[in-house]
Parts: structure tokens; sequence; C-alpha cells
């Protein structure tokens, strides 16, 4: 492809880049780092905070290089005098208006006005004027604004509009009446909206939560993943001592690029509260206080006479899932279940999973929807398709008419709408059709044909082809892909849970399921392993506590079968202890066949019986494809959505007071527009 | 300029009666839009936002941009952006007559604060109020590009040009009293030929 390299030079060094590039881009490849404000690389750009000046040579003036186009020959000069002087100049007018309040600003320590103003500020001002001060706007109960800080950049504005898709924010007026504002100090709608904070290069956005909480240096830094949806994106925990105090993003180009959604971000106070801190035993109706000594044996009583059965909760990792497969296997088979929603499921791997890598979304030209609700339940994938959406690609929708930040065309409610004119239509002229089936549909199937058949379907127009499976189901929960691939579930797949004979046991072990206080249940003994006090605990003969997942080390895999590790934070809340250690006691106790004395031991069994869960970060292939069978038939069946409210979907983010303002300012408060009518 | 001009100000209020257009808007909006290529009919904002405070008593109220945001099928907080930027599009209540008095260089040379001056006694009322009959409001503006007939006013859509105190107070004279007046040069000059 020598068509497309050219010839440039920076600070005399010789070199070869795509001439696609910007001078900025071809700077940044030689090496050199400029200084920028308004340029990000997931953002269009806009070339209006002026610091990123280059000098190139012929040119009169010094460019802006973050909008210059790269030419044959160019030679560009970052290290001058002139150019320095020239930052130093821009950096002495965005100063103007700054005000000194760094020591009081939360930004302070990890912004890039003050990191710049080292380089090319002054240590005193020549501006003798009054300074302007802005009032500060209502943006929500997640982004805190302190606009006299705002420099303009408009990364906030771009971002809003082009990755979050709620074109709500925007910057009026001009000169040195400009302001960044939502529409009439509306709250932000997006689920996305807490990455304007890392966006902002100043202090005029930050979190609310996290106001006057600690510095940057005070935090020690967790890597960990985002178990409150199944992508898996990448997080970064912040904490100091046993606290957590902020969650942000991990960069992931292949997951989450540079975002995360704002139930992770925020909903970290929910972790500490109604933490349940020591076992509990049911006396009277009534919950207890006990101690492990003797809910361990009341419970290894129970586990000696009556007939157990485990159901796995959405935020259990991998390890605990093996441990508890491994524990029940001493009680015969399938015993063990994750799919407590009655999630339909065939015996291969791509019967569950997001077959299409999540960076290839966005190269799709039509995308159906079948029963989910991206924004609410993966609001990383709903971006992907947005960005599918902005490259043209048509979006359909079957099950209910949900509303999303892009056009969709609904077409009906049943799955047999599959069948509709104007989408076979559209999907034989497409050149990369994408399906995306999701829970709603997915749990109400009953029949092992139906699930068949949209995979004759997908054959049938080309979704899934030799090259690529484009054929994807999704759920919303971190645990169930990996709970799936170890096994955790009962061999009939396509049997509703629901429908499993209630006399066939007696005791039933949850963890972290609150599907637990279901009547089904009622006659059974009841013993929950978990963190949060909710319905599950409350209807429970004991409760254990276990940690959370970022008081231990797990493995988790996410949505497209990507296996990634989740580090420990700090200890444990009160008494809690790892499931693994417990059923690792109830085991000895009982003299069962369970043999790892440590975690490590225990992962490294996990990743000797499956092997393919050993490769963090690398997708997993797919060993049996699902057979296509020529008939095309669906089953009649009514979509019911798994989470109908983003801001409070499972027990952590129900106890969050963030998530409930959330609830509160976002989803309950009609807008000013409908106030008013 | 202070943000007080009700150009210049970034708070947007609503007036608490519908705006829809009117029949022969209707028509200009169809006629304006067709003048963009497919696709890029929101390029179409400024001419509506003209037709609006046309039609809304010479003011954008916030029902005006949601109007014009469903007109155009953009979102609301770009009309906003747009009729901010711009100091002709008054985001708050004006008087019946809006008069802008041009006080750039050439015109402050040639007297225009002696104009000022007489028209904030003549309205009673300062730059940037309304009178309390609600007749005028009276603003400063930078060059309305009729330099060479300087000292000059702008009252809603007509110049006056060539103004000394005495004529000035004749204009706003016959305003308050519903009589015509001569538009242009109070000279007599016409457009602008040599003095």
């Amino acid at each position: 492809m020598s068509d497309d390299l050219i010839n440039i030079k920076v600070n005399q060094k010789e070199i070869k880049v795509d001439k696609n590039l910007t001078v900025m881009q071809a700077c940044e490849i030689a090496g050199e780092e400029i200084p920028r404000f308004c340029y990000h690389d997931k953002l269009s750009i806009a070339g209006n905070c002026r610091m990123c000046l280059v000098e190139i040579e012929k040119a009169p003036k010094l460019v802006s290089s973050c909008t210059m186009p790269l030419m044959e020959g160019m030679s560009i000069i970052t290290n001058s005098e002139r150019v320095n002087a020239g930052r130093k100049g821009v950096m002495e007018f965005l100063l103007i208006n700054h005000p000194l309040d760094c020591p009081i600003c939360d930004q302070g320590g990890e912004c890039d006005l003050q990191d710049q103003a080292m380089y090319y500020g002054f240590d005193k001002s020549r501006y003798k004027e009054n300074k302007r001060a802005v009032d500060n706007k209502n943006m929500g109960p997640l982004v805190n604004t302190i606009m006299t800080r705002c420099i303009h950049c408009t990364r906030c504005v771009r971002f809003a509009t082009e990755v979050a898709g709620v074109p709500e924010l925007g910057m009026l007026g001009r000169g040195e009446n400009a302001e960044i504002t939502t529409y009439l100090e509306q709250s932000i709608t997006s689920e996305l909206s807490g990455n304007v904070i890392d966006l902002c290069p100043v202090g005029a956005l930050t979190s609310k939560p996290y106001q006057f909480k600690a510095r940057p240096w005070e935090l020690k830094r967790t890597d960990s993943i985002d178990i409150f949806d199944s992508v898996g994106s990448n997080i970064r925990v912040d904490s100091r001592a046993e606290e957590i105090l902020r969650v942000t993003p991990r960069t992931n180009e292949y997951i989450n690029e540079e975002w995360i959604s704002d139930k992770v971000r925020f909903n970290y106070d929910g972790y500490y509260q109604q933490r349940i801190d020591t076992p509990y035993i049911k006396e009277n109706q009534k919950l207890s206080i006990s101690n492990w000594e003797e809910s361990l044996k009341v419970l290894k009583d129970k586990l000696k006479t009556l007939k157990p059965l485990a159901l796995i909760g959405e935020h259990v990792d991998l390890e605990t899932g093996y441990a508890i497969k491994k524990f029940m296997s001493n009680y015969g088979k399938d015993n063990v279940e994750c799919r407590t929603d009655n999630h339909a499921i065939l015996e291969s791997l791509d019967s569950y999973r997001f077959n299409t890598p999540l960076n290839d979304i966005e190269n799709s030209d039509l995308i159906i929807l079948v029963g989910t609700n991206p924004k609410i339940e993966t609001p990383i994938i709903n971006h992907k398709i947005f960005k599918a959406y902005n490259n043209d690609a048509k979006v359909f929708n079957i099950g209910e008419n949900i509303s999303l930040n892009y056009k969709t065309e609904y077409l009906g409610e049943s799955l047999s709408y599959l069948n509709n004119e104007n989408l076979i239509k559209a999907l034989k002229k497409s050149t990369n059709p994408l399906i995306i089936i999701g829970s709603a549909f997915l749990n109400k199937i009953k029949n092992n044909k139906t699930l068949k058949s949209i995979f004759s379907y997908a054959d049938k127009y080309k979704v899934i082809t030799k090259e690529k499976n484009n054929l994807n189901f999704l759920n919303p929960y971190a645990s169930r892909v990996g709970q799936l691939i170890i096994g955790n579930t009962t061999s009939n797949l396509c049997e509703p849970f629901s429908n499993l004979k209630k006399d066939n046991f007696e005791l039933v072990l949850s963890f972290g399921s609150e599907y637990i206080s279901n009547e089904q249940f009622n006659n059974c003994f009841k013993v929950y392993f978990g963190h949060h006090g909710d319905d599950g605990a409350m209807g429970s003969d004991i409760v254990l506590p276990t940690p959370l997942y970022t008081e231990k080390n797990g493995t988790f895999v996410n949505i497209e079968g990507r296996p990634q590790e989740a580090k420990k934070c700090h200890n444990p809340i009160g008494s809690a202890k790892e499931e693994w250690s417990i059923l690792k006691k109830l085991s000895d106790e009982l003299s069962f066949d369970f043999i790892p004395n440590t975690f490590d031991q225990l992962r490294s069994e996990l990743f000797d019986k499956h092997p393919i869960l050993s490769d963090y970060h690398e997708i997993i292939a797919v060993e049996n494809p699902t057979s296509i069978t020529p008939d095309i038939e669906f089953e009649d069946c009514k979509a019911e959505y798994p989470v109908s409210n983003f801001y409070m979907s499972d027990v952590i983010s129900k106890n969050s007071v963030t998530m409930a303002k959330c609830v509160e300012e976002i989803i309950s408060t009609p807008s000013l527009l409908e106030k008013s009518a | 300029m202070s943000s007080n001009h009700p150009g210049l100000s970034n708070n947007f209020s609503r007036s608490g009666e519908k705006f829809s257009w009117s029949k022969d808007n209707l028509r200009s909006i169809k006629n304006i839009i067709s003048k963009y290529p497919k696709g890029r009919e929101q390029s179409a904002v400024m001419p509506l936002l003209y037709l609006a405070q046309e039609q809304n008593n010479n003011w954008i109220s916030i029902e005006c941009i949601e109007t014009i945001a469903e007109t155009l099928n953009m979102p609301k907080i770009r009309v906003t952006e747009v009729a901010s930027f711009y100091s002709m599009y008054n985001t708050r209540p004006v008087g019946e007559n809006l008069v802008q008095i041009c006080r750039t260089s050439p015109c402050w040379l040639r007297g225009s604060n002696k104009i000022t001056k007489t028209i904030c006694k003549e309205t009673k009322c300062e730059i940037n109020d309304t009178s309390d009959d609600n007749k005028f409001t009276v603003v400063e503006v930078e060059c309305l590009g009729a330099c060479s007939n300087g000292p000059m006013i702008q009252i809603n859509n007509d110049f006056f040009e060539d103004l000394d105190e005495e004529s000035t107070k004749k204009i706003i004279d016959n305003i308050k009293e519903g009589k015509p007046n001569v538009i242009g040069s109070q000279k007599g000059r016409r457009s602008s030929e040599n003095a």
C-alpha cells in the first residue's frame, strides 16, 4: 500500500505515514507529544482550543495540528521557540478566565490544564480586568458542574451528540458569554453520561458522588471488570483503605473503548449498604444473628439428609461456579442451575453468546433487534449499534416498540415478524446483516425447534456464513456465559426452569440468586450465600455472608466469550468468607472429594478442566457450531424484557443512593417540557 | 455590550402560549427549505428563526425554539445554540419598536452619543430597557453598515440616517403619535450620495 504512505519530516526526522492522518497523529507516530484540550481521538475534530499549534515549513503562521491534513514532503517542527511562544500565548488566554481554585478542585492532580500549565503557563497574570464568572448548570444527579472553570473545548457536547447519541448538551452564546449547558438545564438522559467527567480536561464537569472525597494520589488502583451487565467493560476501581471511592474506565478497544455505563461508575455506594456481614439463622420466622460455626453445623446436618439444588446468581465468578459444580457433583447430576430466568439455549457456545466481536458491530449495515433493549440492558453495545446506525445501517426492532436513541423500524411483537416482507427485502440487499436475539424472547422460548429455526433463518439470509457468525444472543448478566461454558445448567436445555418438579429438591442453595424467593421453593430449606440483604436473603433459613466482586479475585466471561479477571480491591466486609472456602469446609466435614486448598489451586484446576478459559482477553473459539436444520418455524411468544429500570437492575444498584437519585431525577421526574404542558 | 442586551442573553423563557406557524409562514418555510440540498434541511434554521421572531412579536420564546426544532427535525439544543449566538434574535420580549442605536466608530465620531441620550430621554427608558408603555426597547449595537450616513439608528426593520438631536426627537414623537416617518436619510439625501 505504498500509495497511501507519504514522506514527511517531524523535527527533521524523516518518517513514512498514512496520508489520511492529521499532522497531530503523524507527530505522535514520530514520538512527539502535542499538548491539546479539545482534540480527542474518539470524537470529531473541533480545533477550537488552539493548544496544539505547530510550525510547518513554508506556512506563514503557526498551524493547529489536530485539524491539518498531511501533505507529501511536509516538514513539521514541534519544538521551536516560535511554537513554544505560540502555545504560551494560547495558554495565557485560556488562563485569563480560569479560576485559580486548583486547591479545592476535584480535578486537581489529574487535570490536563494543570499539567500543561506547568510547561506553557506563566507564573504571573498580566490580566488586570475582572475575570468572568459563569452560573453552574444542572446536569443531573451524576455530573457536578463548576462552569467558571470551563475552557469551552466542547468535548462534552461532541460526546453527547456523537457517542451517547443524546444531543442535549450545547454551547450557548459566544465570546465571553459562551456557556456549556444542557437544554433548559435538564438532566442528561444518557446511560453513558458519566463519561463526560473523564473527557473534561479541566474541573468543570466532575463526579457528584465523588465530590471532595479524595485526591488522585491517595487512591489505590485495582483493575477489575464491570459485572453489572454482560459486556464486561474494563474498569479501574480506586480505593482508599477499605473503601471504594470511585470507578473509572480502563481503555479496551475490543470491548468498551474508553466508556463505561453510569451504573458501574456510580453505584459503588451501594456496595456498602444493606450488607450481610455475619451469618444469620431463621428462628421463629425471624432471621437472627448467628456465627459461622453454628450456621455451618446446621447446614451440614441438612446437607446430610436433604437433596440439594444450587442456584447461581448474576454476579457469580467462574471459580466460584466451578467450586459449586464440583461440590454438587457429590449429589448427582442436574442440580446446578444458572438459567433461573428460563433462558433457552442449545448445546453449543454459539447459541448463548454474542458471536460478533463487539468492535465489529459498527461494520454491519443491517441490525435486527429481537426482544432486546440494548439501551438499558447493555449501554456499551447500544453505543456500538449507534455507531453502525451513524454509518447508515438500518435498524429493525421486534418485540415491544421501545424507544432508543436512534431510529428503528418497528415490525411487530412476536418472533414470526422475522418473516416480515420489508425485513426480508432488506436482508437480501444487505452485505453484512446482524441479528441480536435478546432475553425478552430467549426466556420465553419453550421449544428447541424455535431456537434451531433461528439458526436456519440466519443461515438462509447469510447472517451466518463460513467466515462469520452474526447471529447473536444477548443476556444482561455478567455470570451467564461463563457459567454455561463450565456447564452449570440442567441438561434439558429448553425446558423452562420453573417446570422443575418442586418435590425433587428439599434444600436450595442460592449463590446470590434472588430466584430463591420464588414460591416453588416454599417447602424447601433455603440457604442464601450473598452480600446484600434483599428478598432472597429475607426469605431464607440460613444466610451466609460472601464477598462482593471487589473483595475477591475472580474470572468473568463476557457476552462475546472473552474471559477477563476482576481483581481483589480490599478485604471482605464483616466476617464474609469466599464461597469456595465455605464449600471446602463443608465437604471436608462431609468427607466429599473437594481438593483445592487455596484459591490459586482452584483456579488452576478450573483451567486444567477448561483450558479455553485460561486465555484471558481472547475470544473463545466455538468447537462444535450448532448444526443447521432446514425448517423454519417460530413459536408464538410474548416478549418480556429482563431489565426495566437501568439504574436499579440488581441487588447492589437497588441499594445505591446515587442510583435512587437517578431514578428520581432522570426517570420519574417528567422533563420541564411535559411539566409545562 | 452587556449581557442584558435582549439579543445576547443565554436565558430563554416561555411565553406561555402555544406557538404554531401562521399559514403564510408555512408557505415561506416550504420555499426556504427547498433552497437547501436534501438531507441538509437543518441549514434553514436561521431564516426560520427570523420568521418565528417576526410572528412572535419580535422575540424568540422556548415555544418558538421547540416548534422550529420540530419543523426541521433537529435537536432543540442546536436551535438554542444558533438563537443565542446571534444578537439579532431576541431572547426576551421587547417593546413594539426595537430601537437599535449604532455606536461603532464612524457613527460615534458623528455624534451617536447625543442620539443615544435623546432617545433615552424621549422614550423614558435606559439602554437595554423597555419603556413602561411597552412602546420602545432601546439597545446599543455595533455597526449596521450605513457608515457614510452616520449617525444612524434602526427601528424594527427601518433605517433612519443622518440624524441629529432634533430629527431623532421627531422620529420618536411621530411613532408615539402613530404618524408615519420618512425612512432613510433625514437630510433628504438619496442613498449615500455626496452631501
